[in-house]
């Protein structure tokens, strides 16, 4: 992407020595992606305007429950989380929260890298970083609700 | 033939105090000279309700004739002089130099910018090259499209289909839309509002039966699932289509299927 503008000393430029340009976007080269014929970017973008509706909803009434009612902040413990999740509704209701928020935000953060992200390889590193990411916290969160064990010491 | 003119009045120079003066702070690039763009300014007495464009051609054509910018029609018809002005893209030929200078004392408070259109590459001072943006326009097949044998009759419509896409057809290519998208600035690959515009024209043409095809083109990863819907484009249009609009009905069309 980046051109070299740099020049050695007394070359100056003229009609013969013209300035480097940028070779333009959409010209077909070998590189150019190929059409997919896929509809994974309707469903993404599908999937983003669902998924915030919900998360609305789930977030803002998990802010609720846990900052604002019953005693606020101060009222969350130990005990507090473990009798939530002893009912399956707020099992279902943080999973939820928890697969909705990771695959929303990871995909947010996936349109952002292919905006921004000039350089191929950077591009491959900083999708790999984000998807690591979001498979090992989703993983790890839903671990931790389906095995969690209030008798822990 | 002789043209009969009136002998000019003798105060004649009288008449000029209704000119203003004005700075044009003009993005200036020449390959042949540097590599790097830079500002040259220019001070002109103009007439307020004159155009940019005017003062550009009296830049041009008394000051310095190296300065370089497309027009043809000057009459905001043929979309050539496209360009970003006071940081707005518009057309040079439809904006009015009262419109976007502060005057005071017959003087212009701060000067006004005109830079080439943005996201595109610069060839000489205010032209870009277009191919990337004709290229995309060409990609989404903006002609009629039929099958069968040809009618020995128009193709009849009537006035409420023909109303789907009358925004549309309103476009002349002059790239104020796709070069004030972030998306499109961001790598060029994004088709942009004005393809999707021309797309839009014939998708939702009931004489014509390729929608499919056109809808497949923009349904890829650069295709219109790429839109943030910033409105960019509807604010930048110069004909005053409703660019977002289009675009959001041509991904209606996607998720539902329906044309």
């Amino acid at each position: 992407m980046a051109i070299d503008t740099t020049r050695a000393a007394g070359s100056e430029f003229s009609p013969d020595n013209p300035a480097p340009l940028i070779e333009p976007p959409r010209t077909r080269t070998p590189h150019s992606p190929r059409a997919t014929r896929t509809n994974f970017e309707l469903y993404g973008w599908l999937f983003m305007r669902l998924s915030g509706i919900v998360l609305v909803i789930l977030v803002l009434g998990h802010l609720l429950i846990q900052l604002v009612l019953d005693g606020g902040v101060s009222k969350i413990s130990f005990a507090f989380v473990a009798g939530r999740w002893a009912s399956p509704f707020w099992q279902v209701w943080d999973l939820a929260m928890l697969w909705l928020a990771m695959l929303h935000g990871g995909n947010g953060l996936r349109t952002i890298i292919n905006d921004y992200a000039q350089n191929d390889d950077t591009r491959f590193w900083l999708k790999a970083l984000l998807y690591t990411a979001t498979v090992f916290t989703v993983l790890l969160g839903t671990l931790v609700i389906f095995t969690f064990d209030p008798n822990i010491r | 033939m002789a043209t009969p003119t009136l002998d000019k009045p003798a105060g004649a120079e009288a008449g000029a105090d209704h000119l203003v003066t004005v700075t044009f702070r003009i993005r200036r690039f020449n390959p042949e000279v540097s590599d790097q763009a830079s500002w040259q300014d220019f001070e002109l007495a103009i007439d307020p309700k004159e155009r940019v464009l005017d003062g550009l051609h009296k830049i041009k054509w008394e000051i310095d004739g190296t300065l370089t910018f497309r027009r043809s029609c000057a009459h905001g018809v043929c979309g050539s002089d496209a360009m970003r002005i006071n940081g707005r893209n518009r057309l040079a030929c439809k904006t009015l130099i009262k419109d976007i200078a502060v005057l005071k004392d017959g003087r212009g408070t701060k000067p006004i910018t005109v830079e080439p259109i943005q996201g595109m590459t610069v060839l000489k001072d205010l032209v870009v090259d277009m191919e990337p943006f004709f290229q995309a326009y060409r990609d989404v097949l903006p002609f009629l499209i039929t099958e069968g044998n040809e009618p020995s009759r128009e193709r009849l419509q009537s006035p409420a289909d023909r109303a789907r896409f009358d925004d549309t057809t309103k476009c002349i290519l002059c790239a104020a839309c796709t070069s004030s998208c972030p998306i499109y600035w961001s790598d060029g690959q994004y088709f942009g509002p004005a393809a999707i515009v021309n797309a839009h024209r014939f998708i939702f043409d009931s004489r014509d039966e390729a929608a499919e095809r056109r809808l497949e083109i923009l349904n890829d990863r650069d295709g219109v699932w790429r839109c943030r819907t910033t409105f960019n484009c509807t604010d930048a249009c110069p004909r005053g289509i409703e660019v977002t609009k289009a675009i959001q009905e041509v991904k209606r069309a996607l998720v539902t299927r329906r044309v």
